[in-house]
């Protein structure tokens, strides 16, 4: 029998979601880490058991939580007796200590970014926004951080060293924070060639590297943004989020500032595909398990009203691979709601019926196990969702 | 023995509950107590004062005997009640928020 675990991310903890494949009766763990926020939580891909969390907090900076037991029990990575004995020698209580490159060889030029007045301004370390665990290793990890940069772990989180060639590339004193902060938020590992990552910062713009992070290269071209001096940019736009198909990694979806794009050569260049949609604004995408042409996006009105056109909550689907999108409400609320569906708080999950999930500001978790035709709620209550996950385990 | 009262998230962070108790060798300072802390307790290295600048976080205050020592040089000697254990060390977040 198959089982659901959704990870929920929150701005006051982390909550465990559990049911069958049926995902009609769900078990409610939580709130784990109570009061922090918890930006985002993944399960490793090659031991479902093996969960990273992100934890953070304006009085104590970051923490990093590992739980060995499918979200269960957690510890700091090098903290537990059992770890500082380790054989390795690594080094105890540092998982939180995210420390930018500045060595000689590597990391001299990296020195500043834009600021929001259009000053430099030295790169500062703020929290984890995103952790992608490898598709193959359970003890390797990669951390998008605020303010933009990559880190990795090999350890199991124990320790991080960034990946200095992405800010080292050139463009970084043209980056600049969006509203929510200068953050690396979507990271991508490519399930067919495993030297290419991809990853999204606001608002810079979308990178890849096709050696493991050693070296890397703006893509986003195609990007129009009409917000910013030069609508079409090397770099400096507000990329929201993007999505992969796990069939063909090389088809990306991106949910821009404005704009929904999609790039049928892993980034080299974009098409936008907003087609019929009601706004073109919003923060997440995501990809069908099964079916890489059918996308999900939730259209927000704008930038400055950061809730659902005339108070609907409703999904979009494309099953062309954009530009045709149909509207799903089926059990969303279709009057007065003004929630919010941030950047990382949807996800699929990849029974032969593909099931879809996000997470509002208004604490609502909704999945459809039906492929979006129809919508409930797991829970209505929680704090703002931050992040959502899925792992289907059998 | 050093007495060292935390935040109710570090209490957490740390398992413990209540105050905590900590070994300090030769003078009794914010930086002596906060190095046997993190050496006790290393799931707190870090959330106190930063990895990198060893400087105490902003939203974090210590006060000793009823007075602020948050912005006192870290090596200065505590009084003479906190290095005997009469009185706590408190590690104070900052009311924010509300």
């Amino acid at each position: 029998m198959s089982v659901v675990r959704v990870l929920v991310g929150t701005r006051k903890g982390a909550f465990v979601l559990t049911s069958d494949g049926k995902r009609e009766k769900w078990d409610i763990s939580g709130p784990h880490f109570a009061g922090w926020e918890m930006y985002h939580l993944k399960g490793s891909p090659a031991d479902p058991n093996r969960i990273y969390a992100s934890q953070t907090s304006g009085w104590f900076g970051q923490i990093i939580q590992r739980s060995d037991d499918g979200g269960k029990t957690w510890i700091q990575p090098g903290t537990p007796p059992s770890e500082t004995k380790a054989p390795d020698g690594s080094p105890k209580g540092e998982s939180n200590k995210f420390v930018y490159d500045t060595s000689q060889e590597t990391g001299a030029p990296l020195t500043t970014h834009q600021f929001y007045d259009g000053t430099q301004h030295p790169w500062e370390f703020k929290r984890v926004w995103h952790l992608e665990p490898s598709l193959t290793d359970p003890d390797t990890v990669y951390a998008g951080v605020e303010d933009a940069a990559l880190f990795r772990s090999t350890n199991g989180g124990k320790t991080w060293e960034e990946l200095s060639g992405l800010r080292g590339h050139g463009t970084g004193p043209q980056w600049q924070p969006g509203a929510g902060g200068m953050c690396l938020h979507t990271i991508l590992l490519d399930p067919k060639n495993a030297g290419r990552i991809v990853i999204a910062i606001s608002a810079a713009g979308a990178f890849r590297s096709d050696d493991a992070g050693k070296t890397w290269k703006p893509i986003n071209k195609g990007l129009k943004s009409q917000y910013i001096p030069d609508p079409e940019a090397e770099v400096g736009h507000c990329v929201h989020h993007i999505a992969q198909s796990a069939l063909r990694p090389e088809l990306l979806y991106m949910q821009k500032h404005w704009d929904v794009m999609r790039s049928d050569n892993a980034g080299e260049s974009w098409t936008e595909v907003s087609g019929n949609l009601p706004t073109d604004f919003g923060f997440v995408i995501d990809v069908h398990a099964h079916e890489p042409e059918t996308i999900y996006v939730v259209p927000i009105k704008s930038d400055g009203e950061h809730y659902p056109l005339d108070g609907k909550l409703r999904v979009y689907r494309s099953k062309s691979g954009g530009n045709e999108w149909e509207e799903l409400t089926k059990g969303l609320p279709q009057s007065n709601c003004f929630v919010n569906v941030l950047r990382d708080a949807m996800a699929v999950d990849s029974l032969d019926k593909c099931g879809v999930y996000f997470g509002t500001t208004g604490g609502q978790v909704y999945c459809s196990p039906d492929a979006g035709d129809t919508w409930a709620p797991i829970v209505r209550d929680l704090p703002a969702v931050y992040s959502v996950e899925v792992q289907t385990l059998s | 023995m050093v007495r060292v009262e935390l935040p109710a998230h570090l209490r957490a962070l740390a398992h413990v509950k209540g105050e905590v108790t900590v070994e300090v060798s030769g003078t009794v300072s914010i930086l002596s107590v906060l190095d046997a802390l993190e050496a006790k307790y290393p799931m707190l290295e870090g959330t106190i004062r930063d990895h990198g600048t060893r400087q105490r976080r902003p939203f974090l205050r210590f006060f000793a005997c009823a007075e602020d020592w948050s912005h006192d040089p870290p090596e200065k000697p505590l009084p003479e009640e906190v290095a005997s254990g009469k009185e706590p060390l408190l590690v104070v977040g900052a009311i924010a928020g509300g």
